[in-house]
């Protein structure tokens, strides 16, 4: 039977009830990862735990996730250079997760009784993780709410078991949910309560401020420095066998290349240079998380 | 005789992946019953989004027997060769006879393998098929290594209403049992369908709003959507591709009309058409004035309640989105002259080895300057200002957006700023033609741009090695090849591709290290006789007769194509086939002797040292053919070129007829070595007649 709660009210609606949801079916929730990432798979509950050592993991959290090119200085309604991912892994993945996936939007209010659910061929690569996973983009009405993928391999290592993961892209969801047209319209918290605030006001400085860096103020020779200084702390860290602590200037690294990336200083040729040098430190980690357990 | 009807019933199949994955179920299940001896009478494959489906009908309900009879070791071979015998077709010693072979006696056994039922034989066959299946991209999932193109959750099953015994178990991780059940449309019927046998599935499948045949899906469709541009006083932009592929993203077509925002309609209606057709699969439609219509057309997989108006409002809402970034870029790209956006192209690389965009549009403004230089009304000045804006929009908002759309923005752009249209065409056109099916540019400035943007591609992968080998063409150099060839030969260019590419090739100069002009040259010349070869292939030209004139050194490809043609034609006709045999019958005896004499070659004949009436009409004929070929070629008239040589037929009949080459006398031997050696020398000049084949 098809049980379609009410609409949410507000953006944490979105997330609170996502992450009911997902408790229920046995997740660990878990907090956002404490470092700038470019997407919720770099959390390393969903990276290093995809690979073991533990047969069975599921968890899910939120993660802020930042991509320095997609900034639009808070003018574009519909773009912003930091935003909201609501991530689930599964592993290994549950024989229905298709059935189950569904009923995470009925309790987001999508009702299939009134709207278009279609899963929509999109393989998933990630080229700085050296990861790779089959499966769709979810479309509800034409619009893409969920990327889900069966990850097939990461830091070039295959996964057994397969792990399933699922990626929400919260304000995307929570826009069509709410009926709004910008995402600085969104209400935040209770529309009705007290101390109600918008997207906008919590978030519209950020995005103008934050362009601003990405695009013109990044210090771009520092960051090459910085990269380079992650890139050997990493693998220094390798060395000493601390998978963790050595994940995290995997991670640093890649959000660089993010940044130079935005700042337009890397060419076309160097950027394969790069994203291959991130894959390589990606590796190693997961290699070692797995070798030191 | 009875039905087989197997369904496998997976998450969604890929739109792409469907049909060849029909084809593929119908040849593997063809194969495996034929090899089984059960081959059916007739069947049927279907493919949705979830499912997987093969029918079959009149299917042995057992294996016919098998007898057959194998021949064991003569009369009194040693026991261990016997009891080998023995085992191996697993009879025992009185089951086997003595018969005379011509060449003494040996042991025979007739084994007799009885046929088994035919529902033991399916269930081993659809594992097998199943394990074996050609995905393009298959993956795991849960704990099982079993691999399918998404996780397969059924095996419907029945032969002759019942479902085959057992499962499909490919390791300890997953089973899944042979039944009788499917599953309807996945929110308008969820239910759990028992069926048992075609006709029932069928039936049972449509009233669980699952259309099975893909056809019949893609039909309906198409028919929907005319139907409802034509309530609306449209006609539907015709996409089969696109049906195609939606035809594979539903089981229960909705045919649904929404509407653009007017904001909208002043974005090129290319923007438009790409947004919706690439991002959102939706058909457009046209007004009847031909005009772009502000409607969408899109095709959902489901019945709302509401008649799809909550459906509608949502896809018009993501269109909205994409064509506001749509329309934001058209009007910041405006705003910049595309001289001003050429200025950046020193930003994008071309190649690391080749230097940047900016340096490629110097060097083919300047191919476009000397190639309009030999169109009877191209201005030379033109191409150049074209060329350098033809890669100007690669740096605009739109085509970083939209990469599909490169050219076609720079034309927009250009018009929009005043530039006549014939340069806003050759910026558009310039990546024309992009195959085979593609229309090739015939304006002159968009030739222009269009052969010297290829021309300077392929000089500068094969300056730095970069050449195509086998399956691996990152560069495309073979589409750019094929580009020059139609640009040349539809627009009968006067073009002689040497000098051309070489002076495309000195561009490099700069920018190459140790660059071999003359190497690359003939390079890229071997490579576009080869994609020569190729493309006219298919329309039935001779591959060998092509070689016969490049051998001469022909560069000219229309010119090329001009003799082949003649020499065609020529070879086809009586006298040519026989001149063809005499130069052969002169080719392989000048050969021969030489060999034995050790000498190079016999020089010119000596009239004077002519006995017979036959070698001095020969020798006449080939001083008269000699002229006239030359005459004839000068002009241009291969036709021409051709019948000269042909006259040659009956002299060198008369010829082999009547005179001894290998004479006692060595002076005359020579004489007539060297008099058969002028025949083929002359016949070469107007192609190399040793390559042509049959």
């Amino acid at each position: 039977m098809v049980t379609v709660s009410p609409p949410p009210t507000s953006f944490q609606d979105v997330i609170l009830r996502l992450q009911t949801f997902w408790a229920a079916q046995g997740c660990v929730i878990l907090q956002p990862f404490d470092m700038e990432v470019g997407a919720g798979t770099f959390h390393p509950a969903t990276t290093l735990r995809s690979l073991g050592p533990e047969h069975t993991w599921n968890c899910a959290y939120v993660q802020p996730s930042r991509r320095p090119t997609d900034g639009r200085y808070g003018e574009n309604p519909n773009r912003l250079q930091h935003y909201y991912q609501f991530q689930v892994l599964m592993k290994p993945s549950p024989a229905d997760s298709q059935g189950l996936y569904l009923q995470s939007l009925y309790a987001l209010g999508i009702d299939p009784a009134l709207h278009d659910i279609r899963f929509v061929e999109d393989d998933w690569e990630s080229p700085t993780l050296g990861a790779w996973g089959l499966g769709w983009e979810v479309w509800c009405d034409g619009m893409e709410v969920t990327q889900y993928t069966y990850f097939q391999q990461v830091g070039g290592i295959e996964c057994d078991p397969v792990p399933l993961e699922l990626t929400y892209g919260l304000e995307r969801i929570a826009m069509y949910v709410l009926g709004k047209e910008s995402i600085y319209d969104l209400p935040f918290n209770d529309p009705a309560g007290p101390g109600r605030k918008t997207y906008r006001d919590v978030f519209h400085r950020a995005e103008r401020e934050y362009s601003a860096y990405n695009f013109e103020h990044a210090d771009t020779d520092a960051l090459l420095r910085h990269f380079a200084d992650a890139e050997t702390a990493c693998q220094s860290l390798i060395g000493h066998r601390l998978a963790l602590p050595a994940y995290d200037q995997c991670i640093k690294a890649s959000h660089l290349f993010n940044l130079l990336d935005a700042r337009g200083v890397i060419s076309v040729v160097e950027r394969a240079a790069y994203i291959g040098r991130v894959r390589d430190l990606a590796r190693a980690c997961c290699e070692m998380w797995l070798e030191a357990a | 005789m009875a039905e087989f009807l197997l369904e496998l019933f997976s998450e969604e199949i890929p739109a792409r992946m469907q049909a060849r994955a029909a084809d593929d179920l119908a040849r593997l299940m063809g194969e495996a019953l034929a090899a089984e001896r059960l081959a059916p009478a007739s069947a049927r494959t279907f493919v949705t989004p979830r499912r997987l489906t093969f029918a079959a009908d009149g299917v042995p309900a057992v294996q016919p027997d098998l007898s057959e009879e194998r021949k064991g070791p003569r009369e009194g071979a040693p026991q261990a060769a016997l009891d080998g015998f023995l085992r191996s077709a697993g009879v025992a010693l009185d089951q086997c006879e003595l018969r005379d072979t011509g060449k003494g006696r040996a042991w025979f056994a007739v084994v007799n393998r009885p046929g088994r039922p035919a529902p033991e034989v399916l269930a081993d066959v659809v594992a097998r098929v199943l394990t074996g299946f050609p995905w393009p991209k298959s993956m795991r999932w849960g704990e099982s290594t079993f691999r399918w193109v998404r996780p397969l959750h059924r095996v419907l099953a029945l032969f002759d209403g019942k479902p085959l015994p057992g499962a499909f178990q490919p390791d300890e991780h997953l089973s899944l049992a042979y039944g009788a059940e499917t599953q309807g449309h996945r929110f308008l019927a969820p239910e759990i369908v028992r069926v048992v046998d075609y006709a029932d599935y069928a039936q049972k499948l449509v009233d669980a709003s699952v259309m099975l045949d893909r056809d019949r899906r893609k039909s309906a469709i198409l028919n929907k959507s005319r139907q409802r541009a034509e309530e609306e006083g449209l006609s539907l932009v015709e996409d089969d591709g696109l049906a195609e592929e939606v035809a594979g993203l539903v089981e229960w077509p909705i045919v649904l009309m929404g509407r653009i925002d007017d904001v909208f309609m002043e974005v090129p209606q290319e923007v438009l058409t790409t947004s919706m057709r690439t991002h959102q699969k939706y058909f457009a439609c046209r007004k009847p004035d031909g005009t772009l219509a502000p409607r969408f057309i899109v095709v959902a997989n489901t019945e709302t309640q509401d008649g799809g108006a909550a459906v509608v409002a949502g896809n018009e809402r993501v269109l909205r989105a994409r064509l506001a970034d749509a329309k934001f870029f058209w009007d910041q790209d405006r705003k910049t002259p595309l001289e001003t956006h050429a200025g950046k192209l020193g930003s994008i690389i071309f190649h690391a080895r080749l230097g940047s965009m900016a340096e490629k549009v110097v060097r083919v403004g300047a191919l476009s300057r000397t190639i309009a230089g030999r169109i009877a009304d191209a201005d030379p000045e033109a191409a150049g200002h074209a060329a350098a804006l033809c890669k100007a929009d690669l740096v605009t908002g739109m085509v970083g957006e939209f990469p599909e759309l490169q050219g076609v923005m720079g034309r927009y752009y250009a018009l929009g700023q005043g530039m006549p249209p014939a340069i806003a065409e050759a910026i558009a056109q310039h990546y024309a033609p992009l195959g085979p099916g593609d229309d090739c540019p015939s304006a002159s400035l968009s030739i222009a741009v269009a052969l010297a943007d290829k021309v300077d591609t392929l000089a500068g992968f094969f300056a730095i090695d970069e050449k195509p080998t086998g399956s691996r063409d990152p560069f495309a150099l073979r589409r750019a090849a094929l580009g020059v060839i139609r640009l040349i030969l539809e627009n009968r260019l006067d073009l002689p591709l040497r000098d051309f590419l070489s002076e495309a090739i000195g561009h490099y100069a700069a920018v190459v290290d140790d660059l071999k002009p003359a190497t690359v040259a003939n390079d890229i010349l071997a490579f576009l006789a080869d994609r020569l070869k190729v493309s006219l292939r298919d329309k039935g030209v001779r591959h060998d007769l092509i070689d016969a004139v490049f051998a001469l050194g022909v560069d000219d490809l229309v010119q090329l194509l001009d003799r082949v043609s003649a020499l065609e034609d020529l070879l086809t006709s009586d006298d040519g086939a026989n001149l063809l045999t005499g130069y052969r019958r002169a080719g392989n005896i000048v050969r021969i002797e030489a060999k034995k004499d050790g000498a190079d070659g016999y020089g010119t004949p000596n009239p004077t040292g002519f006995t017979q009436a036959e070698e001095r009409q020969v020798a006449d004929a080939l001083a008269r053919a000699s002229t006239d070929v030359a005459d004839r070629i000068s002009a241009m008239d291969f036709a021409g070129a051709m019948s000269a040589l042909a006259r040659l037929r009956a002299p060198i009949d008369a010829f082999f007829d009547q005179v001894t080459v290998n004479a006692e006398d060595t002076d005359l031997r020579r004489n007539r070595l060297a008099l058969l050696q002028a025949i083929t020398d002359t016949m070469n000049s107007v192609a190399d007649f040793s390559r042509v084949e049959g």
